[in-house]
């Protein structure tokens, strides 16, 4: 395989993978079964959304982490974040909605000098929000240490990612020392009561494959982590997440290097599931990206693939105006509908 | 360079049927419910198929149970012991007929 530089952001090196217009072209022409004949066959093309229950707010690329498998290409040199001016406006769009969440995503959210403004003020809705956390940011900086409490004060559910229950697998993921750092960060959220039976306060860990395989059931891995985890460093968590990688950026410069890409776009079709795709996230999820452009998800925004509507940024938000609009799909959809599917909620089957 | 093994052969497998299709479906779906979660869990037999694969040394099945048993959410340590517990009971079975060597050579000493 290739050497894959680790430090840096795909987009520092200036790494063609860092270029939509190159990812998209290069998924296009793998001569599978295309996305749109595989909706067509189930019958769900034109892919229409349902109804609107969760915002997805990305507050920037900037990270304390750069994992190997990143879809964001976040990274400590990405200095794309958003302002408060566009989180004014996200606001504005939140109390105009009728989603019952708030999924706050990055990057490392936490990063945003403005986020814990942004989530007092989200708090006021009485919406759910969903802080995805890294687990290392909290232990990264002594101004983060109290973020157990900040999340616990504003009943924040926490969405972590945890590739699995020992180091190596981890750690050759997300970065030298990231489990041992992220086991820290649990027995501090521990602490304060989330994952703990009749606190209220939930935190769910997300596993993802580490290489070019497709993830297990998630109910058997969940019992797995659970004993693991417990026995060995006595954490408690509540839901595990079983994600599968998307041929998006990192990851998708991965698969090619290490001469994976074809099998693994292989599986994912052949492993298509229509119930899958009907239940797809994108239906009844809307992405906001750093600088409040909207997006079908989180990947098509790493995708630079906009809404297909007039209504493109935030500040002309309008629920009713975006709900008849056809979904923008690609060959990289195939990582949300193979199998029992894959979501940021986990499996969607 | 043509070799005996071929790593795309694995995906025509299924192809076997078409020399005799009915026992070649039978055996499929057999295999199929074989590996069904049952009394044992689907990363327990990906396990176990794992191991026998490498005492009956298949190249196609042992890349084709490393990937799944990755995919049932085992790690190389996991994997390892398994092989182990393959090559246990293989050099087992030879050391075991040591006995009868042993009873053999005794008879025929004075």
């Amino acid at each position: 395989m290739s050497e894959i530089k680790t430090h840096i952001s795909l987009k520092s090196q200036g790494n063609d993978f860092s270029e939509p217009t190159y990812q998209l072209q290069l998924l296009q022409s793998a001569g599978l079964t295309t996305f749109q004949d595989s909706l067509d066959r189930s019958g769900l093309f034109p892919f229409k959304p349902t109804k609107l229950e969760i915002l997805q707010i990305n507050l920037g690329k900037m990270c304390n982490q750069v994992c190997k498998h990143c879809h964001v290409d976040a990274g400590p040199d990405r200095k794309e974040i958003m302002t408060r001016e566009t989180m004014l406006e996200c606001l504005e769009a939140a109390k105009n909605s009728d989603c019952h969440t708030i999924d706050l995503t990055g990057g490392a959210p936490e990063m945003n000098p403005d986020f814990r403004w942004f989530v007092e003020e989200l708090s006021s809705l009485g919406k759910k929000i969903i802080v995805r956390c890294n687990l290392t940011i909290i232990v990264a900086n002594q101004k983060y240490h109290d973020l157990p409490e900040f999340y616990k004060k504003h009943n924040i559910e926490l969405v972590s990612s945890l590739p699995y229950y020992s180091a190596g697998k981890t750690d050759a993921q997300r970065g030298e020392g990231v489990f041992a750092k992220s086991i820290e960060a649990m027995k501090m959220l521990n602490a304060v009561g989330y994952g703990v039976e009749g606190s209220g306060l939930i935190i769910n860990l997300v596993y993802n494959p580490s290489g070019a395989f497709l993830p297990p059931d998630q109910t058997a891995l969940e019992r797995d982590f659970k004993s693991r985890l417990s026995r060995q460093y006595g954490l408690l968590f509540n839901n595990l997440f079983a994600i599968t990688n998307l041929p998006v950026s990192r990851f998708l410069n991965y698969l090619v290097a290490s001469d994976n890409y074809h099998d693994y776009m292989e599986k994912l079709v052949n492993a298509y599931n229509p119930v899958a795709a009907a239940n797809a996230m994108c239906r009844n999820t809307l992405s906001v990206g750093w600088d409040g452009f909207l997006y079908d998800c989180d990947f098509n925004q790493m995708l630079e693939l906009k809404l297909a509507s007039d209504r493109q940024h935030i500040r002309n938000f309008n629920e009713e105006a975006i709900s008849n609009r056809n979904i923008v799909i690609s060959q990289h959809c195939y990582g949300c509908t193979a199998g029992s599917g894959s979501s940021c909620g986990g499996t969607t089957v | 360079m043509e070799t005996y093994y071929d790593p795309k052969d694995l995906k025509k497998f299924g192809k076997i049927t078409e020399f005799q299709k009915e026992l070649g479906e039978k055996y499929f779906e057999y295999y199929g419910a074989v590996f069904e979660e049952g009394a044992l869990t689907k990363r327990e037999k990906a396990l176990i198929a794992l191991a026998v694969a490498h005492t009956v040394q298949c190249p196609y099945c042992i890349d084709a149970y490393t990937q799944d048993s990755m995919e049932q959410g085992c790690d190389e340590e996991q994997m390892m012991e398994a092989v182990h517990v393959a090559a246990a009971i293989r050099g087992g079975a030879s050391l075991v007929h040591g006995v009868q060597m042993m009873n053999k050579y005794k008879d025929l000493s004075m």
